[in-house]
């Protein structure tokens, strides 16, 4: 029952947004029915899968360089006591700029093409890595450290074996949401000016009064961050088994 | 057998430890026997974790001088065992023994493993040495932190009320096994359990008052540890040993 509840959610959904458009009369070019999207979906797949490639790939790389950044901004400022007043404001300030008003400024840096999108989601998730990893760092069992000190270990041994392996749950939250959040840097970057993306395909769309296409664009992205978030949430539930497992 | 230095007596002196506004001891001296099991009893609240962790070098804010009797620091001759066994989650039972030598950035080989294994072995846990602490009851966790301090080979124990977060059964079996192990090592161990006191002890001290001065009057059988809780003269001692704790009590409020 449980594997079937997504489909029945879905149906359901589905069902209710087809009864909207028949009860409701509303114009095609405003609501377009899940039929005549479906249609746009059959038609269009090789295109559309086309556009989602690029957007997965800027999400999944935004995600990479993001993670890779948070990791080691967070290490420094966690064991370095000075690098904490130099880089807890750049964290800070990282994440008090919106990222949809840098956007025009990366694209007339980076160009059109992917870079631009992939600076985007690794900026949009380097405050949640990097602030989820430092308060895992941060909050290490007093009493490990107190071993460790009476065990005679060395300050990065210490860090590498026991802070950072306890940390690693807190990381797991941070890149869970950070899986979430990625897919609005990548399509927002898109928007302000791309070649290729389920963003830009969208846009296209919206000029031209295909609504339905842009729904079917929006179906397609809604099913890939669905899909990456639960591949990353599985992964990291096999790779650190030790989090704390969450109670409904 | 052993291979850890000879056992040293320990010597504190001048300890002073003032703990929100209140000065919970000043001026303490104590004098914990070579190879020798001390208790150290008293209220909650007294000070006895403190006087512990000053012992351990982890007592940042308090004073006082911790030697052997010829007046040489104790450094990297003592192991801590808390009321907490402080197993890493992510650890096997064998790599939580372990895990010492791979904070110093020891060489962990063929040698090392055998010994962590003959440890675990030791304290009854021969079969489950690939478990992870989630797997384990709290029994079991507590042995394996028996035998991560047995693998730090420290001639010197301290241990803050081991087996208090145990059910009555267990806590009886691991004192018995305790007592077995640690023979012939200087250990200090803080209680609020009288019986175990007594069954672990070759003495006992008391801590009490504010600030608190510690008290020997009542000590235990002249014989070895672990004593069997049944003995007649260990429960006179308990109730003479429990009169003696409501009287601290009365002391310290």
């Amino acid at each position: 029952m449980s594997a079937l509840r997504p489909l029945v959610i879905l149906a359901g959904l589905l069902a209710l947004w087809q009864a909207v458009v028949w009860s409701s009369g509303v114009a095609p070019y405003i609501l377009p029915g899940p039929a005549s999207v479906a249609e746009v979906l059959a038609q269009r797949w090789t295109s559309l899968l086309r556009h989602a490639g690029v957007t997965v790939a800027e999400v999944v790389l935004g995600l990479g360089f993001g993670t890779i950044l948070g990791v080691a901004s967070a290490t420094l400022i966690a064991s370095f006591r000075p690098m904490r007043r130099w880089l807890l404001p750049v964290l800070v300030v990282s994440q008090a700029i919106p990222v949809f008003a840098l956007a025009p400024i990366l694209t007339l840096w980076l160009g059109y093409g992917i870079a631009s999108k992939v600076a985007m989601a690794t900026l949009i998730i380097y405050f949640p890595v990097t602030s989820a990893f430092f308060d895992g760092l941060r909050r290490t069992e007093p009493g490990w450290i107190d071993l460790a000190r009476t065990m005679n270990g060395g300050r990065l041994r210490t860090l590498l074996r026991l802070r950072v392996p306890a940390a690693l749950p807190a990381l797991a939250s941070g890149l869970r949401v950070a899986t979430a959040v990625a897919p609005i840097g990548a399509v927002v970057g898109e928007w302000v000016g791309a070649s290729a993306g389920l963003g830009y395909l969208m846009l296209h769309a919206n000029a031209r009064m295909q609504v339905d296409v842009m729904f079917a664009a929006l179906f397609v992205l809604g099913l890939f961050a669905v899909g990456l978030y639960f591949a990353v949430d599985r992964t990291l539930r096999w790779a650190i088994p030790w989090q704390p497992e969450e109670h409904a | 057998m052993e291979h850890y230095g000879k056992a040293p007596a320990v010597r504190i002196q001048g300890a002073r430890l003032a703990y929100g506004g209140h000065l919970l001891f000043d001026k303490l001296n104590l004098e914990i026997p070579a190879a020798r099991t001390t208790c150290l009893l008293g209220p909650s609240g007294v000070g006895k974790t403190s006087l512990l962790r000053l012992v351990a070098g982890l007592a940042a804010d308090s004073e006082g001088t911790v030697a052997d009797a010829a007046g040489r620091p104790l450094d990297g001759r003592i192991a801590y065992m808390a009321q907490q066994d402080l197993l890493l989650p992510w650890l096997s039972a064998l790599d939580n023994v372990l895990i010492g030598s791979r904070l110093r950035g020891e060489t962990v080989g063929e040698a090392e493993r055998r010994r962590a294994h003959d440890l675990l072995v030791r304290v009854g846990l021969g079969g489950r040495t690939d478990a992870r602490p989630a797997a384990l009851s709290g029994g079991m966790r507590q042995r394996v932190a028996l035998a991560r301090t047995l693998m730090e080979d420290r001639p010197v124990v301290l241990m803050d009320e081991p087996f208090s977060g145990l059910d009555a059964i267990t806590r009886y079996e691991l004192q018995a096994l305790a007592a077995e192990v640690l023979t012939g090592r200087t250990v200090l161990v803080v209680t609020h359990d009288p019986l175990e006191a007594l069954r672990l002890g070759h003495r006992l001290l008391v801590l009490a008052g504010r600030p608190a001065v510690l008290d020997d009057s009542v000590q235990p059988p002249d014989d070895a540890p672990p004593r069997d809780a049944a003995r007649q003269d260990v429960l006179a001692l308990q109730a003479r040993l429990l009169d003696r704790l409501s009287l601290a009590l009365e002391a310290t409020r």
